[in-house]
């Protein structure tokens, strides 16, 4: 029997608003509420509500046969609770059919597993807890930010308590190996790893609505063939995409929503395969080998490494300054500043500064606010600027406190 | 393929970047092994021209009964120019012809019929004359050489390349540089415009040097769109950098503007900018290098913005100083209303000047690694400098991939798109004709 993991990420940025260096010290407000509101509505209508309501559907008629995963970053929990609460309310209606399994991953969909171990911990623990309140239990795997992984990330999640965690299938770490199978680390061999089949997964992510594509129109017939012909010995084949692939990547015109509907019936149709989530393959499954990852691999572009959002010089010098605030930022105790802190922590701040796609940007501008990097840099280090304004003045303001404190105390 | 072309300067006497891009395309084209016969009004004899065939249309005579050229004749002694119209006045000469002929004598009763015309080149009061006059000189430069095809710069030359494409029966090409939109906003010349339209719609193909001027050729001009190919320039490899490059004497960052001061050139939102960063920036000063007719405007506005401190003019500068200009500047801006290429932010990236440009000019289709604005937004073009005074990551991404982006624009492709169009527009013309 193989098994197929259906896994969804949802994610969403708090965008920024334009933020002029005059505007530092000012009231000016660092994020686009508008087009936040704006993008996050249309997406619950093109995606998330639809795609939820089929989901639901295939999980009524098949019951606990059919079993997806899914991730969702607490900013884009954070905009469905401000813009969009009937999101919510039907992913609580997927949780509670108890086929549905919720991961855990950084609160701020944040790069923090590479510079901070503490603030990575902090951002994994609020999700934890937030997934408890909503979902009714605490995850039980770990999927970070853009499937980056490492030994050490590895590590630094086992201390956390997850058995299990996603990753890419990454053709320079795997070599020969099938991604097909359980893996576990090497760093430390009890964290089991998940791998993405990133051919698969992408047929219908990427390639779906690509009519250059020779295999295009992708019927669910075809890919569940195609699933059926992976090697007799692989155990489970890792389906990891966006969740906006459905509906929003690609369009409802290209018939995403008719594959997602038919595509498990046909699965059991075929007789030998399932559905199972993460979880479940982690109780089910022995490693086969254990991988080792000395340097952090990423679902991101052909190379699978960190270069989307970091090593140029405009990357690397936000990266820098954002965590250089984090022990002022936290000392201030101030929840706003240490909430916006987070926000700027998300991973797509830094993509929209990539200069690797001034060849081949298409897929990158579809998602990038900004005209240029440069511009995306200009406006990130901006609003940054004046968080350390902020934090800065309230330090003052703090030690003025204590200081009067004292000489009354005297 | 052997070209006729006609130009109206050549370098070392320019006055804009006409001469210069006449120059780099030219050289290209010897390289695709085209050649290449260059008409100019005037030679002063130390042109750089290495291999081209120059002719000096000043050394051609012309017979001035001949019917064909009266059209031009005509007009001559009642077309105005307006003043507005070329600010960069060099020094005017008159003709005795001319004078002749506005006294009232007929041509007939001219003493001369066979005569050589002494242009004066430039861009004088009489340039609608010398406009009309070298059309009648092509005719008679057309008669005398062989070539294939006829490849005509700018309005000035347009007349020319129409004539001397009626003389021999040879398509011809017209290269747009520079719309009058361009040159004079709204506010247009007629007598040009019609001439640059004549031009474009006698040619069988237009070069435009950026896709912003193709769409003003297409729409402000109605020439049909599938003639009108984009050309982007390219730009010379730096010559020698001279040594004795000036060591900056002040600390405070410098933020230069180097151009003509007109207003295509949007001087007047450098200063808006300028004014916005200076109220939080304290060590940096702007420069404005150039001349133009707006200048008395600009330093008017400078000292009532109480700014005069730290905001200099220079005047015009010239080869030399432009570098050491470059040398010393942190940032450089061109903030052009119109620019149809642009060239200058060019010379500045690769003198590792990072350089925030208009989106209203061509140069900004080309080029990745600079930082692009709405010429109006004044806002944009402040933070734009700001950052690249505050944020080191930027400056240095601009040294590590700027010049290396800039050597890659290089006049050989232009030149190898340029020839196949040569091939293109005389393989059709060959067509037609032997039908």
């Amino acid at each position: 029997m193989k098994s197929i993991c259906l896994y969804f990420q949802v994610h969403q940025p708090f965008r920024l608003a334009t933020y002029r260096f005059f505007d530092m010290g000012t009231d000016h407000p660092y994020f686009d509420g508008y087009s936040n509101r704006f993008i996050m509505q249309q997406v619950a209508e093109k995606c998330y509500l639809p795609a939820n309501n089929i989901l639901l559907g295939l999980i009524g008629k098949f019951g606990k046969d059919f079993r997806v995963s899914f991730s969702l970053s607490g900013l884009a929990i954070e905009q469905f609770e401000r813009y969009a609460p009937e999101v919510l309310e039907s992913f609580q209606k997927l949780a509670a059919t108890g086929s549905v399994e919720f991961l855990a991953e950084t609160w701020a969909h944040s790069l923090a597993s590479l510079k901070s171990r503490g603030e990575f911990r902090e951002q994994v623990r609020i999700h934890e807890k937030k997934m408890k309140e909503l979902f009714g239990k605490k995850p039980v795997t770990f999927r970070n930010t853009e499937l980056i992984y490492s030994n050490e990330i590895g590590e630094l999640v086992s201390e956390l308590g997850y058995k299990t965690m996603l990753t890419e299938g990454a053709k320079h770490i795997l070599g020969w190996k099938s991604p097909n199978l359980m893996y576990c680390s090497a760093s430390n061999p009890k964290l089991k790893l998940l791998l993405k089949n990133f051919r698969l997964s992408d047929d219908i992510a990427f390639r779906f609505s690509d009519r250059t594509w020779s295999e295009w129109p992708l019927t669910a017939d075809k890919f569940t063939q195609w699933i059926t012909k992976t090697d007799a010995r692989d155990e489970v084949v890792n389906l990891f995409m966006d969740y906006e692939t459905f509906g929003e990547h690609q369009w409802a015109e290209t018939g995403i929503f008719e594959f997602l509907k038919v595509f498990p019936g046909l699965v059991f149709k075929s007789g030998n395969m399932n559905f199972k989530t993460p979880s479940q393959l982690s109780a089910d499954l022995q490693p086969a080998a254990p991988l080792n990852v000395p340097y952090p691999i990423s679902w991101a572009d052909e190379e699978r490494d960190l270069t989307a959002w970091l090593g140029n010089e405009m990357q690397d010098e936000a990266f820098r300054s954002l965590y250089q605030l984090e022990s002022k930022v936290k000392k201030t105790k101030d929840a706003d500043l240490i909430k916006r802190w987070r926000y700027l922590q998300a991973s797509d701040h830094f993509y929209y500064m990539c200069t690797k796609w001034f060849s081949d940007g298409d897929v990158h501008k579809y998602f990038n606010p900004y005209s240029s990097p440069y511009d995306a840099f200009i406006n990130y280090m901006n609003v940054l600027s004046d968080l350390g304004i902020r934090v800065e003045s309230q330090q003052k303001q703090g030690l003025r406190k204590r200081t009067a404190k004292t000489t009354a105390k005297a | 393929m052997n070209v006729l072309m006609f130009g109206w300067e050549f370098p070392p006497h320019i006055s804009g970047g006409l001469g210069t891009a006449c120059y780099g395309l030219t050289r290209a084209l010897m390289k695709t092994g085209t050649g290449i016969i260059f008409v100019v009004p005037r030679l002063f004899g130390d042109e750089e021209s290495e291999q081209i065939r120059l002719v000096n249309a000043s050394d051609i005579t012309v017979d001035i009964r001949d019917e064909v050229y009266k059209s031009h004749w005509d007009k001559i002694s009642y077309l105005e120019i307006d003043s507005t119209l070329l600010p960069y006045a060099t020094d005017d000469e008159y003709y005795r012809i001319v004078e002749q002929l506005e006294s009232g004598k007929s041509l007939e009763q001219l003493s001369l019929h066979s005569r050589k015309f002494n242009f004066a080149g430039g861009y004088g009061k009489n340039l609608m004359e010398e406009v009309r006059r070298y059309a009648i000189v092509a005719s008679a430069i057309a008669q005398q050489h062989k070539f294939d095809v006829i490849h005509a710069h700018d309005w000035l030359t347009y007349l020319a390349g129409i004539e001397a494409s009626k003389a021999s029966g040879k398509p011809l090409v017209v290269h747009m540089h520079a719309t009058e939109f361009d040159r004079s906003g709204e506010n247009i010349n007629q007598d040009v415009y019609q001439i640059e339209k004549t031009g474009m719609e006698a040619a069988d193909v237009v070069i435009a040097v950026s896709n912003l001027t193709r769409n003003v050729v297409i729409n402000r001009y109605g020439i049909r769109p599938e003639k009108v190919i984009t050309v982007h320039n390219g730009v010379e490899p730096q010559k020698e950098q001279s040594k004795l490059m000036p060591q900056k004497q002040i600390n405070d960052r410098i933020v230069t503007f180097l151009g003509r001061i007109t207003y295509q050139k949007g001087p007047e939102y450098f200063i808006e900018a300028a004014y916005k960063v200076m109220q939080k920036v304290p060590d940096v000063r702007f420069v404005m290098a150039g001349s133009g007719d707006l200048l008395p405007r600009m330093i008017r506005r400078v000292a009532a913005l109480g700014m005069a401190t730290r905001f200099h003019f220079t005047g015009f500068l010239k080869g030399d100083d432009v570098d050491r200009m470059f040398g010393i500047s942190d940032v450089y801006v061109m903030p052009s209303v119109s620019e149809p290429f642009g060239i200058s932010p060019l010379e500045a990236m690769r003198s590792n000047v990072p350089v925030i440009i208009s989106r209203q000019s061509g140069v900004a289709e080309v080029l990745n690694h600079a930082l692009k604005v709405d010429y109006w937004d004044v806002n944009a073009m402040a933070d734009a400098i700001y950052g690249l005074l505050h944020y080191p990551a930027l400056p240095s991404m601009f040294r590590s991939h700027g010049k290396a982006e800039v050597e890659l624009i290089k006049w050989d492709q232009a030149g190898t798109k340029v020839k196949n169009i040569y091939q293109q527009v005389v393989h059709a013309h060959t067509q037609t004709t032997s039908k």
